[in-house]
């Protein structure tokens, strides 16, 4: 075995160091580039830490950068996002919860038909509903809204809440709710007092997934939404690619790391259950 | 006695249509905006729809219009070229980040959780830190220049027969942590008398793995194909961060010809026929995907 090989644990080792070097590397120098000042950036080295720690560009990014043709930076897309992001996890993780609860333990006629059905919309690619979409908003009134893109995101986010609920429920046995019906107790009684109270890990699970997904969608943002109510990776976006101007790498860090903060945040702080989403997502998704 | 009977006739009433009460808002939300609006992308792609939607019956003019148009096929190109090289690459990094976490490593959790970091960043977050980095003025060419290679050049960013590629290592470093995760648990699941018994007829570790542990690994090695290519089928927002489908149109893929006409445009026809042909891509894929999933989970 490998314990006696010296050599070889050594080898493993320096190989998942240098695999850990380069997922950190990109971190490191947005890190770096971000509170580096431009002259740093255009004659020093990529991987060299600032010669003076400027925190210039965070300003910049946050309040005055242009991302088009407004300048006020990145915080009121930040905002847009939380908008956003907050109701649609919320409502589309409740309705998941129901949804899951129904197919796993009221089970009727048709209803694992009707739960493939469902799924199918977890598999289909975006493009071919943006269009008609795009249409509905505009009757509506609310295309270039937050709340059109709360609706967008609950559509189309509940068939993955409700095939993470369904696929916990389904490990709970079923004599715990026979028995809570024979004792007389009706469909919201036995949600309420016997499967919310165990449902914590998983509604900390789907919440983490819709937050991560919702959070970071590109798609539906920059189709559905323009202008002042963009989210925030849309707003990274146009800043990036604005092609007026010196290109100011180091702002463009700075608000990319502002973009991806609270995902990392959710990731560091609930790390286990990312994975856990991740995997369960993938198993049957 | 009657008044606690007919409450629980009631209560059984009730406990009969609930159910079907409360998935119905989700059904219906499934019939209109997945169903519906299929159909309707549908029957687009058969109009003449250019501006402003047009509902007459036109033929397939749009999809002579698409398969006529050479960009479409730089598109469709790329996505081949993107879609394999980031699958095959994504399974074997994160198949050997799996079997080397998996040789009792100390420090194993803050390692998994460096290398799935990223899965948790937008991908046009992603995209914008690679253009950084790979950008041929400032970054990693400068840094090997700077090492004394002077002769080193690095520009595939900006290179229109290279660019594809750029997509592919950022969208690699992105997702491979994820697959080790997968290939992490699927180790993890298998019966460890399993591995004791065939060290002690004799077999080495690496044999172990490739006589048994990796072979038991097929539903995984499925669900992990299913993902992959789901991801790179749908990729968008990475290639706009990243080239924005340039220089040129030589980094476009499938999802950004159909943003561009649909939305950009204004040939929705085009942009309909674009989006029914991914439609199409994905089921190609997926369907005998999932079959050979749920056969190979059946007989393990």
């Amino acid at each position: 075995m490998f314990k006696n090989l010296t050599v070889g644990r050594a080898l493993v080792y320096a190989a998942l160091l240098l695999m850990a070097i380069y997922y950190l590397l990109p971190l490191y120098v947005m890190l770096t580039t971000s509170f580096k000042s431009l002259d740093d950036i255009r004659e020093g080295n990529m991987l060299a830490l600032p010669q003076a720690w400027q925190g210039g560009a965070w300003g910049k990014a946050w309040a005055t950068a242009c991302t088009g043709v407004e300048c006020n930076g990145m915080q009121g897309f930040f905002w847009n996002s939380i908008k956003m992001t907050l109701p649609a996890v919320a409502i589309s993780t409740l309705l998941g919860a129901v949804n899951g609860y129904v197919v796993s333990m009221w089970r009727f006629r048709g209803s694992d038909a009707l739960f493939t059905m469902l799924l199918v919309g977890c598999f289909i690619p975006f493009q071919v509903v943006l269009l008609p979409m795009a249409q509905l908003l505009g009757y509506l009134g609310l295309a270039n809204t937050t709340a059109g893109l709360v609706l967008v995101h609950v559509v189309y986010g509940t068939a993955f809440t409700t095939l993470f609920f369904r696929n916990f429920y389904i490990t709970v046995p079923d004599e715990l709710v026979k028995a809570a019906r024979i004792d007389g107790a009706g469909f919201w009684t036995i949600f309420f007092r016997i499967l919310l109270p165990i449902s914590g890990p998983i509604f900390v699970v789907c919440i983490i997934w819709q937050f991560t997904q919702i959070w970071n969608d590109f798609l539906f943002g920059v189709v559905f939404a323009s202008g002042e109510s963009q989210p925030i990776t849309v707003a990274l976006n146009n800043l990036v690619n604005t092609s007026t101007g010196v290109k100011e790498y180091n702002v463009d860090m700075a608000a990319a790391i502002i973009a991806a903060l609270p995902t990392l945040f959710v990731y560091m702080v609930a790390g286990r259950y990312f994975v856990r989403g991740l995997t369960a997502g993938a198993v049957k998704g | 006695m009657s008044g606690s009977s007919s409450q629980g006739r009631l209560g059984a009433l009730a406990d009969r249509w609930l159910p079907k009460l409360v998935l119905s808002p989700t059904l219906a939300a499934s019939l209109i905006f997945v169903y519906g609006f299929i159909a309707w992308t549908g029957w687009l792609s058969f109009t003449e729809s250019r501006l402003m939607p047009r509902y007459e019956w036109a033929g397939v003019v749009q999809y002579q219009a698409l398969f006529e148009n050479e960009r479409w096929w730089t598109a469709a190109a790329n996505l081949g070229i993107f879609g394999g090289l980031f699958i095959l690459f994504c399974l074997l990094v994160g198949l050997l980040m799996a079997v080397l976490l998996d040789q009792k490593i100390r420090a194993e959790g803050a390692l998994r959780t460096v290398y799935l970091y990223p899965m948790a960043l937008s991908f046009v977050v992603t995209g914008t830190a690679w253009k950084w980095m790979l950008n041929p003025d400032m970054g990693l060419q400068k840094v090997v220049v700077d090492l004394g290679f002077t002769d080193f050049t690095f520009d595939w960013l900006v290179n229109p027969d290279m660019a594809i590629y750029t997509v592919v290592i950022a969208g690699v470093w992105q997702s491979s942590g994820f697959v080790m995760a997968l290939f992490l648990a699927g180790l993890r699941g298998i019966d460890d008398s399993i591995i004791k018994a065939a060290q002690v007829d004799g077999a080495s570790l690496p044999t172990i793995y490739r006589r048994i542990l990796i072979p038991s690994l097929r539903p995984v090695f499925f669900s992990v194909l299913l993902i992959l290519s789901h991801i790179a089928i749908k990729s968008f927002d990475l290639v706009m961060a990243l080239t924005g489908g340039g220089p040129g149109n030589s980094s476009d893929v499938p999802a950004i010809f159909m943003y561009q006409f649909a939305f950009t445009r204004g040939q929705l026809g085009v942009g309909a026929a674009s989006a029914m042909m991914m439609l199409f891509t994905i089921v190609a894929v997926l369907v005998p995907l999932m079959y050979m999933e749920t056969r190979s989970a059946k007989r393990v």
